[in-house]
């Protein structure tokens, strides 16, 4: 097997070569952790195998324990975690018994691993060719004489570029995806029987995570090697794996080949993640469970009733489920609704039942007012580069160095219009980020103007935006609920903070009752209120955010991969939350994402950008299923798909 | 998913505190005991007059350079007077020392580096370089020479202590706070209409206090020791005030002629006091972080 293999169907070529013994086998595998509140099992009765050149995806949400079962397989667990009960077998030997010595002397060299973020798995100051070197010197596979030479092959062997100068890199001057590719080459340097993926490719942009993806599979099934892959994406794990195993609360729910799970998926468990993972041609409320549709009624979202068949029937357009629920609501809705939002509401209404129908109406969006209008905005940065830059370039103003000016955003205009969604999609680096932020009046862009309800937003420097009246109609929802919120503010005290700054309320019964309202409305139990960050779930912390952006009524909200830091099945949840609230309020997205079919999802509209430049613009629909521009072609043909 | 727990009646959080408290001390036995010696410390500091046995000025030179006995506990000294009453006494002193000076040094120095690291730009300059300056030089001679130059007086030893910790309360706040000037919530902070000042100190600040509070114990320690040195050298408070510094000058002149206890007492509640602070810094911090309280 040479060459680059084709993932959708290195799934299916692998069950009729040989059969294979088995190179690990784990029986009944139990793992305790020590805790304050006592022993908590992390992994429970765990069976699995993977045989000599297989390849078996562990999928599961975070908690479910599946990263837990590697270690222990590796035996790099906490100390606070041992193993209670259960044999591990790895090529006849005993790995739960197996001495610190003899377990030091597999690692790397039988089995080895790949981290999720590359970055931290290297030593930041020290050479990659040295880091590599190191591998091979301490398991005896090279001596000092030839150690370069070593290295430089395998350095090719992933494939990067220019080894002999890459060779004296150090980690921060390669790109994520460059990174990932030296972990790989310290994973597979030793030639290892088993090798650990734990979530490979979370950090890295689609293109990238095709491109390592591909390479990891032709290499490992060039030597032979068993692969186990940890993940949360069953795209990426039915793309690249023979066997699946579907892990919920420490526990195996579903075993079977990768094709069987996906064509028919046995436990419930599966079946409502697979509803949740975003694929094409699907609308938002299909990644509900079937029990929240069924039974009429969202645990999480405030809207009485999603429509009624949309279940199976395929996507049937929730216009209806719009505007009922949406009355009902505006009379108890404490939120005065002003009269725009509620003719924008209308709008992407009917432009997201054409999407589903699947006939495109491009004259939707061009009845809409245009609420934000940017054009040919530009911001450039004095230094080359890392998205550090553009951090350090904010407040200390540093002089131009060396290599002159570089443009993060290469003037590109858009417009968003009143009650619309647009989502800003590319990969890392591509300018989204930093356009949203100027948007946003985080910070000035070098020149364009951009104007927002018919004021020029530009004239205002983004230091005494603060206090401008202008604040608080637009706001944020940002990418990482944990970092996005204050870890000494309770979660009652972060969605009070815009009412108290900007909404004119002092401290009092009345700002208590507003918050718990616009808990309510984002689905957030109000004894939760009282909680700090920490002692949140992801989900819940998403929403503290959101209830935060929405506080003050705001005409546009910016959603910065809102979900990128969530579990699927949460993500479904909190799509269709922002999907409600949207309607509810009458507010404007502006959604920046890597990922299309996120973005397809909750969006009408898409601009593609990539290196500081808009590619393509269209219809969710049109962009998805029609892609002009080679680029966005390229960015579809990398999502990994479920062989559906 | 994601909703789930049962409404459970929240505590107060002031009994949530002592809770959690209490829980920190018991988990960790030293920090327990560095809590224990505290305790001993502020209540000598507090009550030191009304608990001693004898009057720590009275003189009898009867009495003088007797070795320790059932009625003085440490002997006394070349007056007379009972020296463990005196180091009893000696602990409000010092530890008024300290806690002045550290409370002020966190203060100006805590803001200044909180501000340094979150402005950048010339703030950040224009304190980098006061604090390099004072770093320039030996900091226990500034102290000297500040006291020196300002007048003998109790105050002026707290000021002189606060300058000289000044540059390491910058360096840290600094750090901290550079870190997190773009973090998601001072973000969001920004996008509620917060001013830049208010982050500072709203968000900035509470969130840096779990490693300021390791560096006030610390520093703590730095305090007693450079007041009880500049009082060694003949600076500062000065006889017959009861004081650890001074009490070591004078015992200092008798342990060639045998009379250790003199210097080695209020020595060893010296290095009582350091220790203890030294120790508890870090139990300090788990109580103020709210990470820990899970």
């Amino acid at each position: 097997m040479h060459g680059v293999i084709d993932p959708a169907t290195a799934g299916t070529l692998a069950p009729s070569e040989e059969p294979r013994g088995p190179l690990l086998q784990v029986r009944d595998l139990t793992v305790e952790f020590a805790t304050r509140n006592g022993l908590v099992k992390a992994v429970k009765n765990v069976n699995l195998t993977v045989a000599k050149g297989e390849t078996l995806g562990i999928v599961g949400e975070s908690g479910s324990g599946k990263s837990v079962t590697s270690y222990t397989v590796m035996r790099i667990l906490d100390r606070a975690g041992r193993i209670a009960e259960g044999s591990i077998a790895f090529s006849g030997i005993d790995i739960a018994h197996a001495g610190e010595k003899q377990m030091r002397d597999l690692r790397g060299r039988e089995m080895s691993m790949i981290f999720q973020n590359p970055r931290a798995a290297l030593n930041p100051i020290r050479k990659v060719g040295h880091q590599i070197g190191d591998v091979l010197l301490h398991h005896l596979q090279a001596d000092p004489r030839n150690v370069k030479e070593k290295v430089i092959e395998i350095l090719n062997q992933v494939r990067i570029a220019r080894p002999e100068e890459r060779y004296h890199a150090y980690p921060f001057e390669l790109s994520g995806g460059m990174c990932q590719r030296i972990v790989i080459a310290l994973a597979l340097a030793c030639r290892p029987q088993l090798m650990i993926a734990d979530e490979p490719t979370t950090g890295l942009d689609v293109t990238t995570q095709k491109a390592v993806m591909d390479l990891v599979t032709e290499l490992t099934r060039a030597r032979g090697m068993s692969t186990l892959l940890i993940t949360h994406d069953l795209g990426l794990a039915a793309a690249y794996c023979d066997t699946v195993m579907v892990m919920e609360k420490g526990e195996v729910v579903e075993t079977a080949p990768a094709e069987q799970i996906f064509r028919n998926p046995q436990h419930p468990y599966t079946r409502k993640l697979m509803r949740a993972t975003p694929r094409p041609g699907i609308s938002l409320r299909d990644l509900l469970p079937e029990e929240a549709q069924t039974r009429g009624r969202v645990q999480a979202s405030p809207r009485p009733n999603p429509p009624p068949q949309a279940g199976e029937g395929g996507p049937v357009a929730p216009v209806e489920a719009v505007a009922t629920p949406d009355a009902d609501v505006a009379a108890s809705n404490p939120l005065p609704l002003a009269g725009e939002g509620r003719e924008g509401a209308a709008a992407p209404a009917a432009g997201l039942s054409s999407v589903a129908k699947g006939s495109p109406a491009p004259a939707a969006e061009k009845t809409l007012q245009p609420l934000l209008k940017v054009e040919n905005l530009v911001k450039e940065y004095p230094r080359q580069g890392a998205p550090i830059a553009f951090l350090a370039g904010l407040f200390g103003k540093k002089p131009a160095k060396e290599d002159g000016i570089f443009r993060a955003v290469d003037g590109i205009s858009f417009e968003v219009g009143k009650g619309e969604s647009v989502g800003l999609v590319g990969e890392s680096g591509c300018g989204k980020s930093t356009t949203s932020t100027i948007v946003m009046r985080l910070i000035d862009a070098t020149s364009g103007r951009i104007t927002f309800d018919g004021e020029d937003l530009s004239a205002i420097p983004a230091k005494s935006f603060a206090h401008h009246p202008m604040r608080k109609r637009i706001q944020m929802v940002f990418q990482d609920p944990t970092e996005s919120l204050n870890p000494r503010y309770t979660a009652a005290r972060a969605i009070a903070d815009p009412l108290l700054r900007m909404g004119g309320m002092s401290e009092g019964p009345a700002l208590r009752a507003k918050v718990e309202d616009l808990a309510g409305m984002v689905g957030l139990p109000v004894d939760l209120l009282d909680r700090f960050p920490h002692q949140l779930s992801g989900g819940q912390k998403a929403r503290v955010g959101i209830a935060r952006a929405i506080a003050l009524n705001p005409d546009l909200v910016i959603l910065d991969e809102p979900t990128a830091a969530l579990d699927v099945s949460v993500q479904a949840v909190v799509l269709n939350l922002l999907e409600d609230l949207k309607h509810k309020i009458g507010m404007s997205y502006l959604f920046v994402s890597h990922d299309l079919h996120v973005v397809q999802l909750l969006c009408d509209r898409v601009i593609v950008m990539r290196q500081g430049r808009v590619v393509e613009e269209g219809t969710a629909e049109q962009v998805l299923a029609a892609p002009k521009d080679a680029y966005t072609r390229e960015l579809i043909a990398a999502i990994p798909h479920p062989p559906v | 998913m994601t909703i789930a727990s049962p409404s459970a009646a929240r505590p107060s959080p002031l009994l949530a505190t002592l809770k959690h408290a209490r829980y920190v001390i018991s988990d960790n036995p030293v920090t327990g005991l560095a809590f224990g010696m505290a305790l001993v410390l502020v209540v000598c500091a507090l009550l030191g007059p009304y608990i001693v046995p004898h009057d720590p000025y009275a003189s009898n030179t009867a009495m003088a350079l007797k070795p320790p006995s059932a009625t003085y506990w440490f002997g006394t000294d070349q007056l007379g007077r009972d020296i463990f009453s005196r180091v009893i006494v000696a602990t409000r002193l010092d530890l008024g020392i300290a806690v002045c000076s550290v409370a002020l040094v966190f203060a100006a120095g805590g803001i200044a580096g909180i501000a340094s690291g979150f402005f950048g730009g010339w703030t950040d300059r224009i304190i980098g370089r006061i604090s390099d300056t004072i770093m320039a030089f030996p900091l226990f001679v500034l102290a000297m020479g500040i006291v020196a130059a300002l007048g003998n007086t109790v105050t002026n030893i707290v000021i002189a202590t606060a300058i000289i910790n000044f540059p390491l309360y910058v360096r840290v706040a600094r750090s901290e706070a550079q870190v997190r000037r773009q973090a998601g919530f001072v973000q969001a902070a920004r996008l509620t209409g917060n001013s830049e000042w208010r982050i500072l100190l709203t968000q900035i600040l509470p969130n840096i206090m779990p490693i300021m509070m390791v560096q006030m114990s610390l520093t703590m320690g730095y305090a007693i020791l450079n007041a009880a040195g500049l009082s060694f050298i003949g600076l500062g408070v000065r006889p017959p005030t009861a004081e650890w510094g001074i009490m070591v000058a004078e015992g200092a002149t008798y342990i060639i002629s045998g009379e250790w206890w003199i210097a080695l007492f209020p020595g060893l509640s010296l290095m009582f006091a350091v220790f203890c602070f030294n120790l508890l810094g870090d139990g300090l911090r788990d109580i103020v972080d709210p990470q820990r309280r899970t």
